[in-house]
C-alpha cells in the first residue's frame, strides 16, 4: 500500500453514516475507496453538486459532470445541482460536517499553508480558504515530509489558508490533533515508532497519554 | 420584440477591446467554448476576464490566454493552466486571486445591486490586505466589494428563443450569477428549444435578462 493509501484508508475511519463531506483535489481524493460500502456519505463538489460518486460508472461520463478538478465523476440517486453562490453557501454556512484537504505545512497553532509558494507556485486558493474557514470540521490529509524537509513546523514559511485552527492531521506516519495547547500525537501508524514520528516533525509534539498504536 | 439570436460572429463581435468579460465555466465545464472560439478569431484583445479558472492550455478560458487575449484575470484558480502561471510570474498578465466562494458572492453582489459582501473567508490572511474588516455580533469579515462587468458570456444546456435558460448538473456555477452582473449578457446554450418547452418552474435565468442569443450552429 503507498503512502497515499495509507493516509487515505486512516481518513476514511474518520466519516461518519450521513456525513456531508467534500474532498479536496488530489490525495484527498482517494478516501472515497476507503469507505465502507454500508456507509452513507453525502458527498459535495464545490462546482455546485451534493450526491457525487467520485468514481463514475464506466459508460456514465458526462461532459457537464465533473468534480472540483474537472474529472469526470457520478452523481448518486437524490443528487442535486447548483450554483457556486449556493455551493460556497452551503460550506460557509455550517452544512458541511467535514471536509478533507491536502496540504504544505501546518505549524504549531494547527494553521495549515495550501495554496501558495510565493515566487514559484502560485495555484490560487480555489475553493480552500472558504473550506477551511467554513467546514464544521477540517481534517488535513497529507504526506509527513516533503523532498524539502519537514511539513509539519514551528513556524510556517508559507502564508495561510485561513486563521481557524484544523481539526485533524493525517499523515503516513502519525494522527496529530491540534489543540489550543499544541499539536497532540494521537496516533501512529503501523510498523512506525515514536521517535520516527518526532524525528520527521519540526514542530513539538505532545505525546497523548492514550496514544493508539496502529 | 427585437430577435434574439444571431450568428455566433456578431455575438462575439459585442465585446470590444478592452472590455471587463465575466466568463461562466468551471474548469471548462459550462463554458461558452464557441463565443471563446470566435473572441480567438477576431482577436479582440486587452481584455479584463472575470472567471472561475484559466482551465488549461487549448481548452475553455485557456485559449484566450494562449492567444494572449487577457490584459488582466480575476480568478480563483489557475493551478490547472501552467501557461497563466507563467504569464502572471513574468507580468505579462495581473492576477488577482479571490477564494471561490467570495468571487461567487462578489458577482451576485454585481448583479443583485449589492456594494459588497461580508465573508470570514481569508481574514487574517494575505487576502485580507487593503481590504476592510468588519466586526458584526463579535466575529470580523472582510468587506468584499462588488464585481460587475461590460459583458457576460455564459453557456447553458437548453434556451427557449426568448433566452429563458437551463442548465445542466455541474455545468451550472457561475454562469446564473454572471448571467445578473453585466450590462450585455450573451448566452450560448447545447440546444435551442421552441418557446414554451422549457417549463418555468424549471428556467434559472430568465430570458428577459440575457440580451443576446447564440444561434444554432449552421449545419455543414
Amino acid at each position: 500500500m503507498t503512502d497515499k493509501d495509507i493516509i487515505a484508508r486512516r481518513v476514511a475511519r474518520e466519516l461518519k453514516d450521513g456525513d456531508r463531506v467534500n474532498l479536496g483535489i488530489g490525495l484527498p481524493t482517494l478516501v472515497a475507496k476507503f469507505l465502507p460500502p454500508s456507509l452513507r456519505v453525502h458527498f459535495h463538489s464545490e462546482n455546485g453538486i451534493f450526491g457525487m460518486s467520485p468514481l463514475p460508472g464506466e459508460g456514465f461520463e458526462d461532459r457537464n459532470l465533473t468534480d472540483a478538478g474537472g474529472r469526470p465523476v457520478g452523481a448518486l440517486p437524490g443528487a442535486c445541482a447548483f450554483d457556486s453562490a449556493f455551493s460556497f453557501g452551503v460550506i460557509r454556512g455550517g452544512h458541511l460536517d467535514v471536509t478533507v484537504l491536502g496540504g504544505l505545512e501546518v505549524d504549531e497553532q494547527g494553521r495549515l499553508a495550501n495554496w501558495m509558494v510565493p515566487g514559484k507556485m502560485v495555484p490560487g486558493m480555489g475553493g480552500a480558504m472558504d473550506l477551511v474557514t467554513g467546514a464544521r470540521r477540517v481534517i488535513v490529509a497529507m504526506t509527513h515530509r516533503s523532498p524539502s524537509g519537514a511539513k509539519i513546523v514551528r513556524q510556517r514559511s508559507l502564508p495561510i489558508t485561513s486563521i481557524r485552527r484544523v481539526d485533524l492531521v493525517v499523515t503516513e506516519l502519525a494522527v496529530i490533533r491540534p489543540t489550543a495547547e499544541g499539536l497532540v500525537l494521537t496516533e501512529i501508524a503501523e510498523g512506525v515508532s515514536v521517535e520516527q514520528v518526532l524525528a520527521a516533525t519540526d514542530a513539538r509534539l505532545i505525546i497523548d497519554p492514550t496514544l493508539q498504536y496502529g | 420584440m427585437m430577435r434574439k439570436a444571431v450568428p455566433v460572429r456578431e455575438a462575439a463581435a459585442r465585446v470590444v477591446p478592452g472590455a471587463v468579460v465575466m466568463i461562466g465555466g468551471f474548469m471548462g465545464v459550462g463554458s461558452p467554448h464557441r463565443l471563446i472560439d470566435e473572441l480567438v478569431r477576431q482577436r479582440i484583445g486587452e481584455l479584463t476576464l472575470i472567471c472561475n479558472d484559466t482551465a488549461r492550455p487549448g481548452f475553455g478560458v485557456g485559449k484566450l490566454i494562449d492567444a494572449g487575449l487577457a490584459r488582466k484575470v480575476i480568478a480563483s484558480h489557475i493551478g490547472t493552466n501552467p501557461r497563466t502561471q507563467a504569464l502572471m510570474l513574468d507580468g505579462t498578465i495581473e492576477v488577482e486571486l479571490v477564494p471561490q466562494g467570495t468571487l461567487a458572492e462578489r458577482v451576485r453582489a454585481g448583479g443583485f445591486g449589492l456594494g459588497g459582501i461580508l465573508t470570514p473567508t481569508g481574514v487574517g490572511t494575505l487576502v485580507a490586505e487593503g481590504k476592510r474588516s468588519i466586526e458584526v455580533d463579535g466575529r470580523t469579515y472582510l468587506l468584499e466589494t462588488a464585481l460587475k462587468a461590460d459583458v457576460a458570456l455564459v453557456a447553458a444546456r437548453r434556451a427557449d428563443y426568448h433566452g429563458n435558460l437551463e442548465y445542466a448538473l455541474t455545468a451550472r456555477n457561475f454562469n446564473p450569477l454572471m448571467a445578473m452582473a453585466a450590462a450585455t449578457t450573451i448566452a450560448e446554450a447545447e440546444d435551442i428549444v421552441a418557446v414554451g418547452m422549457i417549463p418555468p418552474d424549471v428556467v434559472v435565468t430568465p430570458g428577459v435578462l440575457v440580451h443576446i442569443l447564440v444561434g444554432r450552429e449552421p449545419r455543414t
